[in-house]
C-alpha cells in the first residue's frame, strides 16, 4: 500500500489547469501550421494566422488563450494499491478554486442549471474515476468550454444506421453547427457502449493526443475517411468558409447490444487545452 | 468586393449602411460588453420601462465574458462568445437603437430578417483569440449589473479592434456565401 499526500493533488490540478488555459499543445500549433498551408479561402487563412499568433501570445504573456476557460472534466485513474489521507474529489475542487482564482481564470460554474447563480470559485469540477491494477494516480484535466461542448450531442442509432447512419449524422452535426464551437475543431466519436458510455468514449476521444491514430482498423478507417469528409463541408475556420474545418477526427469504441448502435460526438474548438500527471 | 473600413463609435446610419458583408472592420472608441445574463436583465428593464444602463442609441454590444485582469491589465482574455444565445432578446434592443453585435458564429433566419428590419450589422471577431484581442482593449469598467461577475456589462474603450461584417444591413450573409464557394460535397 501507498499513502498519497492529497495537498500533491490539489497543486498537480492547480499547476495543470493554469497551465492548459495559457498554453496550446505544442503539437496542436504545429497542426494549425499545416491547415494554413491547406486553407483555401484567403479569410481562413488569416483567421487561422491570428489563432497561431494567439496562441503564441497567450503562452509568452501568461494570459489564457480563450476567455472561455471552461468547466473542469477531470479523469481519474487510481492504483488499487494507494490508499488518500482524505477525500480526494475535495483535493481536486481545492486545485480548481485555487487555479480559477489565483490564475485569473473566468469562473464558469453555476450552482444550479436553472437559479444559475455562479459559484463563483469555478467548482466542483465533473470527476471521472477509473481503478487500475499498481501503486500511482493518473490525474488528467480538461477545462473545457461550452462553445464546442454545447455543440456535441448523443443519438441512439440502430444496427441497420451503420456506417453510412453514423456519417450522416456527423456531418449533419458539424455541419449545422458551423463556426458556433470555434472551427478548425477536434472531434471525438464514442461508438458503442450505451447511453453514457458513448457520451464518456467521446470525452476520452476528444483528449487524445492530435496525432494519435486509432489502433483499432474499422476505427482508424473511420477516423481518416470522416477528416476528409468534413473538411469538404466548407464550413471553413469560424463557419467563413473553408476546406479546413476539422484538425483531427478520433473514434473510441466499446461493445454494445445486439439492438443498438450508440453514437456520441464530442466537440473540442483548436485550442485543446488538457494536461496529464502521474503522481 | 470586400474593403478595409476603419470605424469610430458612436456609429452614424450611413456608416452601417456602407458595411458591406465580407469587409473588414478596425472598430475604435466605445463599445459596450453584454452576454446571456445581461441580455435578460437589459430586456427585462426595457419591459419594465426601467433606466437602461447605457444608452443604446447608436451602440454596439461585444458578446464576451473576459477573464479577470491581472494586476497591470485594463482585462484579460476577451474573444467573442457564440452569439446565437442572445437572438431571442436582441430584437428588443435593436428597437431601442442598438446598430452592432459583435460575437461569433450563425444566428436565426429571424435575427437576419431583424437587422434588416432596424438597419443593424452583426459582426464576427475571431472565436478563441481572446488573448490578441486584449491587445485592442485600452479601458475597461463594470457600468452595470457587477453580480454578474464575467456576465456585466463593462463599458470597454477599443483601438482597431479587428471584425469582420458577417451579416449586413442588406441581409448578405458571409457564412451562406462562404461555406457555398467551399462545399464539395452534399450530405
Amino acid at each position: 500500500m501507498r499513502k498519497l499526500d492529497l495537498n500533491l493533488v490539489t497543486q498537480a490540478v492547480k499547476k495543470m489547469l493554469i497551465e492548459a488555459c495559457e498554453k496550446i499543445p505544442v503539437n496542436v500549433i504545429e497542426r494549425l501550421r499545416e491547415a494554413k498551408e491547406k486553407e483555401a479561402n484567403p479569410l481562413g487563412k488569416s483567421i487561422l494566422d491570428q489563432i497561431i499568433e494567439n496562441g503564441l501570445l497567450a503562452m509568452t504573456r501568461h494570459v489564457p488563450i480563450c476567455q472561455d476557460t471552461g468547466m473542469v472534466v477531470c479523469f481519474l485513474e487510481i492504483g488499487s494499491q494507494v490508499v488518500f489521507d482524505g477525500d480526494i474529489y475535495e483535493a481536486i475542487n481545492r486545485g480548481v478554486r485555487e487555479a480559477y482564482i489565483d490564475g485569473y481564470l473566468r469562473k464558469s460554474v453555476v450552482r444550479h442549471p436553472l437559479d444559475r447563480v455562479n459559484t463563483k470559485d469555478n467548482t466542483p469540477a465533473i470527476i471521472h474515476t477509473k481503478i487500475i491494477p499498481g501503486e500511482t494516480v493518473k490525474i488528467t484535466v480538461a477545462p473545457k468550454g461550452a462553445g464546442s461542448e454545447n455543440m456535441s450531442l448523443v443519438k441512439m442509432l440502430i444496427p441497420a444506421d451503420g456506417i453510412e447512419g453514423i456519417k450522416k449524422l456527423v456531418l449533419d452535426t458539424i455541419f449545422n453547427a458551423g463556426g458556433k464551437p470555434c472551427p478548425p475543431i477536434i472531434v471525438g466519436i464514442g461508438l458503442g457502449g450505451n447511453l453514457e458510455k458513448s457520451a464518456f468514449l467521446a470525452k476520452e476521444a476528444v483528449l487524445r493526443e492530435i496525432d494519435d491514430e486509432a489502433t483499432d482498423p474499422i476505427a482508424r478507417q473511420l477516423e481518416q475517411e470522416l477528416l476528409q469528409e468534413i473538411n469538404d463541408l466548407g464550413v471553413g475556420p469560424m463557419g467563413l468558409g473553408g476546406t479546413v474545418t476539422a484538425l483531427a477526427v478520433k473514434v473510441n469504441t466499446y461493445p454494445c447490444h445486439i439492438a443498438s448502435l450508440p453514437v456520441a460526438i464530442n466537440i473540442q474548438c483548436h485550442a485543446s487545452r488538457h494536461k496529464s500527471v502521474v503522481l | 468586393m470586400s474593403e478595409i473600413k476603419y470605424l469610430k463609435t458612436p456609429l452614424t446610419d450611413s456608416e452601417i449602411k456602407s458595411l458591406k458583408s465580407g469587409d473588414i472592420v478596425y472598430l475604435s472608441g466605445t463599445i459596450y460588453t453584454g452576454r446571456d445574463a445581461a441580455h435578460k436583465r437589459l430586456v427585462e428593464a426595457i419591459a419594465n420601462k426601467t433606466e437602461l444602463p447605457f444608452d443604446l442609441q447608436g451602440s454596439a454590444i461585444y458578446y464576451v465574458g473576459p477573464t479577470p485582469p491581472k494586476p497591470d491589465q485594463p482585462i484579460g482574455s476577451c474573444g467573442p462568445t457564440s452569439s446565437y444565445r442572445m437572438d431571442p432578446y436582441s430584437e428588443a434592443l435593436m428597437q431601442k437603437g442598438l446598430k452592432m453585435m459583435i460575437g461569433k458564429g450563425p444566428r436565426s433566419s429571424e435575427f437576419k430578417e431583424q437587422i434588416k428590419k432596424y438597419g443593424a450589422v452583426y459582426l464576427s471577431a475571431i472565436g478563441g483569440t481572446g488573448a490578441k484581442i486584449q491587445e485592442a482593449v485600452k479601458k475597461s469598467e463594470v457600468i452595470a449589473y457587477p453580480d454578474l461577475g464575467a456576465e456585466a456589462v463593462h463599458k470597454l474603450e477599443v483601438e482597431n479592434f479587428y471584425a469582420i461584417v458577417t451579416y449586413d444591413s442588406e441581409g448578405n450573409d458571409l457564412f451562406e456565401k462562404g461555406i457555398a464557394t467551399y462545399r464539395k460535397t452534399k450530405n
